[in-house]
């Protein structure tokens, strides 16, 4: 099935990296969360210290590497690859047994674990689009893959999700945009066994935000560029050892930098919302913060800012896939057993439409997300087909959170079911940018 | 491989379905939407350059009878972009020309839909070259297909038919109708039956027209049912009484129409975006698709959301279409193509004439008539309500005396 030249080749890389997982094997899936424990007790929680990261620069020696176009298959066709199908089911598996079950403590918590992070990290999520080459797993674009995977993930826990995805939205930007340099910078750390935390900055805290309109300035210096602005939905920002962050470039319009956090300027701040608690929201204040020249991601253009806008937004609405499916399945359950005026809920035309309605428009803004990524991983143009995705995660996401509450009626509303959350966790499909991307 | 693209092999048959939309259907839009009832004279030659493509091979299957599911010709693990995919493609390019014409099509009703998915070999063969229309309603039903009354009785090696049928699409001009009538109604559903019934015979009559809200240049018959002898070969599937299997038969051609009533709804639904977008561009509206909807106009925000709504139920179209092309069930999906294409296609159009204002409900755009045009879509072959039925008690595993 795999072989170098099948585009989805990738797959096995991913399935032969979590076959020798000791995390995870088949039989012990279920007792996963504890063997992730002693997995990480065992492996001591490195990340301590390690903000103080520093990166070795490298020089480039010529041209960065870039993964390929997936070919267009010229058939209709919504059938998973063999090889998605396995990594899916085993992501599935581990968000139903690890990321369900830890959702509620994570999101007390406001983080995500170690040990979950860990794991997924042993899956190789943040592989998946740093080419072969650089030490990843990949030779071609896998938007659908991302897609799926952010979906499957997202239906134990979204917040644990974002939480998961966030670095390897920083090891995607690099290689797809990244120089050379920067490349070979960057994301050895991201291939190694301590992968950095990491964030892609693009939100800032005002309404009406527009990403093509930012307020952060990064202004010409004689060495460089100073930044200057605030970001918001910064995924676990005090963490984070490197952000990719999008600014106003003076002189070419809105693009991507790389600054490590240890530069001066660099605070962060807690900005806990409503729901995504466990991705450890952040917000990320740039006073005068002076980088060098070669700072800019790439050579920080607009059209890959623009191209990484909707990468990101192509991964929210896959997260919101997740989640809206969550919410299917709990309702689903909840109003045939539910009994009102003798019989279950689900009788009754006003109830079992909405949970018809709530598969209907799932089933749509579906379809719409995963043409918008196989037309991306294509290279074809995908700004129309990736707003319209956006536009219906957004909308309908939301409106399957708000049925999913309504369903349960006052159970809906109390923390003894995770509708509340779901709830909470699909407000943010409207609101992010950046942060993710496939 | 996931990949929604349009399939490569059709598109040079979508380009020419396009063209004749654009130049026999939606020139001759207006003037039988004015001229109710009359003959739409341009289609017989059409029809004509459609049956050739269709003998020569290159109609790709295309058309109201290509939604038979052959057993053959399946290959084992094989992807396939069939009949099915190249009829609802075929349909939205036409009913982006337009619904009403592309109804009054000759040899392309939905009665020939219904020979194709559940006649014998045989059968098809007899009935090759007829125009079928389809008649299910009657006065005292809609949606309640299983309240038939019209009967059927077996009188040697004839059945005996009588009753009245409302709603025929077609019953006018097509020269043959699919009637459904019940062989004995003390059996319910399972003794429902299909037959085919030569406008030729005695005993059938249209008694009178309907003057409509939309698709007026499709004629809507009332079709009367006089002891009208039908020969016994002339039922659809098998004569077997088979309680087990009930309606499944009679209904499984559903599972075939309705995605094409999506398309149809989704090629209407195309026309009025196209159009408003034209017209909301000579105003000075441009959408941006990059931009949060919330930073531009409202005009370009509404526009969006039509849009994304549009996309959404082409998508649900295609995927129930290509679940028929590979064999699998797909009547969920099919019911919630049809939910969603119905509801978002009469949406769509009437929001289009909004953001036209005036100009957009006169008569010297089309945006008035395709926002009738689109109601009867989210009606006729199972109505919104029904496809929430189908979809809720297959999703909830319902019975139908559980949820009602």
């Amino acid at each position: 099935m795999a072989n170098r030249k099948d585009p989805m080749g990738i797959g096995l890389a991913v399935l032969n990296r979590i076959a020798s997982s000791p995390t995870i094997d088949k039989l012990g899936l279920r007792k996963a969360a504890e063997r992730a424990v002693y997995q990480g007790a065992k492996s001591g929680f490195q990340v301590a210290g390690a903000a103080n990261r520093t990166f070795k620069k490298r020089k480039g020696a010529g041209q960065p590497q870039r993964l390929a176009k997936t070919s267009a298959p010229g058939v209709f066709d919504l059938t998973p690859t063999e090889d998605q199908q396995m990594i899916v089911g085993v992501v599935e598996e581990f968000a139903a047994e690890v990321l369900r079950p830890g959702a509620e403590e994570a999101e007390k918590n406001n983080t995500t674990s170690k040990e979950v992070l860990q794991q997924t990290g042993e899956f190789g999520l943040t592989l998946l689009n740093i080419p072969e080459s650089l030490g990843g797993l990949s030779e071609d674009r896998s938007a659908v893959t991302g897609v799926l995977v952010a979906e499957a993930l997202s239906n134990g826990d979204m917040g644990q999700a974002v939480a998961c995805l966030a670095p390897a939205a920083v090891a995607t930007a690099i290689s797809l945009w990244g120089s050379d340099a920067q490349q070979q910078t960057y994301l050895d750390a991201f291939t190694g066994d301590d992968a950095p935390v990491a964030a892609l900055a693009v939100a800032e805290p005002r309404p009406l935000f527009d990403p093509l309109t930012l307020e952060t300035k990064a202004t010409k210096t004689a060495n460089g560029w100073k930044l200057n602005g605030v970001k918001s939905a910064v995924v676990r920002g005090t963490e984070a050892e490197l952000f990719v962050v999008s600014a106003d470039i003076e002189g070419q319009g809105p693009g991507l930098l790389l600054i490590e956090s240890s530069t001066a300027g660099v605070t962060i701040q807690d900005d806990p919302s409503m729901g995504l608690r466990a991705a450890g929201l952040t917000r990320l204040v740039l006073t005068d913060v002076e980088v060098p020249a070669d700072a800019l991601l790439g050579d920080g253009s607009t059209d890959d800012y623009r191209e990484c806008i909707r990468l990101s937004r192509l991964a929210w609405a896959g997260l919101a896939l997740g989640t809206a499916r969550s919410v299917l399945d709990y309702t689903k359950e909840y109003v045939k057993t539910r009994e009102a005026f003798g019989e279950p809920i689900a009788y009754r035309q006003s109830v079992a439409f909405m949970v018809a309605n709530i598969a209907i428009e799932l089933e749509g803004m579906r379809l719409v997300t995963l043409k918008a990524a196989s037309r991306a991983e294509q290279g074809l143009d995908c700004s129309r087909e990736v707003a319209l995705a956006r536009k219906l995660t957004a909308e309908y996401g939301m409106k399957i959170g708000t049925d999913g509450v309504q369903l349960l009626g006052g159970h809906g509303f109390v923390k003894e079911h995770p509708v509340e959350r779901w709830y909470r966790d699909l407000r943010a499909i409207a609101v992010m940018e950046g942060a993710v991307l496939v | 491989m996931i990949n929604l693209e349009t399939p490569k092999k059709l598109r040079g048959f979508i380009k020419q379905a396009n063209q004749v939309a654009d130049n026999f259907l939606r020139a001759n839009s207006r003037k039988y939407d004015l001229a109710e009832h009359e003959y739409p004279k341009e289609l017989d030659l059409l029809a004509s350059l459609i049956d050739g493509m269709g003998d020569s091979g290159q109609g790709q299957g295309a058309g109201a009878a290509g939604v038979r599911r052959s057993e053959d010709e399946l290959e084992k693990d094989k992807i396939k972009n069939g009949t099915n995919m190249s009829s609802v493609l075929s349909v939205i390019e036409m009913c982006w020309g337009d619904v009403g014409l592309l109804l009054s099509m000759p040899r392309q009703g939905l009665g020939n839909s219904a020979i194709a998915s559940v006649a014998t070999d045989e059968q098809l063969e007899r009935f090759k070259g007829t125009w079928a229309a389809m008649a299910i309603t009657e006065p005292s039903f809609g949606s309640d297909s299983a309240a038939i009354t019209t009967t059927a009785v077996k009188d040697g090696d004839a059945y005996v038919l009588n009753g009245e049928k409302i709603f025929v699409t077609s019953g006018d001009r097509a020269d043959s109708v699919v009637v459904w009538a019940t062989l004995d109604k003390s059996l319910g559903r399972a003794a429902i039956k299909s037959f085919v019934v030569p406008k030729s015979l005695p005993g059938i009559r249209v008694e009178r027209l309907e003057h409509k809200l939309g698709i007026r240049a499709s004629d809507t018959a009332v079709i009367v049912l006089d002891n009208c002898r039908v020969p016994a070969e002339n039922l659809l599937g098998s004569p077997e009484i088979d309680t087990k299997q009930g309606f499944a038969g009679a209904m499984a051609t559903f599972d075939n129409t309705r995605p094409l009533v999506a398309g149809m709804a989704v090629g209407c639904a195309r026309a009025a975006l196209e159009d408003t977008r034209e017209l909301l561009e000579k105003a000075g509206v441009e959408i941006d698709y990059d931009r949060p909807a919330q930073t531009q106009s409202a005009a370009a925000a509404t526009f969006l959301q039509l849009e994304a709504d549009w996309e959404a139920s082409l998508l649900l179209t295609l995927e129930a279409a290509w679940l028929a092309d590979n064999r699998k069930p797909n009547s969920m999906e099919a019911s919630m193509a049809k939910a969603k294409a119905g509801r978002v296609g009469n949406d769509i159009t009437l929001r289009c004439v909004e953001l036209a204002s005036t100009l957009g409900y006169g008569e010297t755009e089309l945006l008035e008539k395709w926002s009738r045009d689109s109601k009867i879509l989210d009606i006729f072959e199972g109505t919104q309500q029904i496809q929430q039925l189908i979809v809720a008690r297959r999703l909830l595993e319902l019975s139908s005396s559980q949820l009602k």
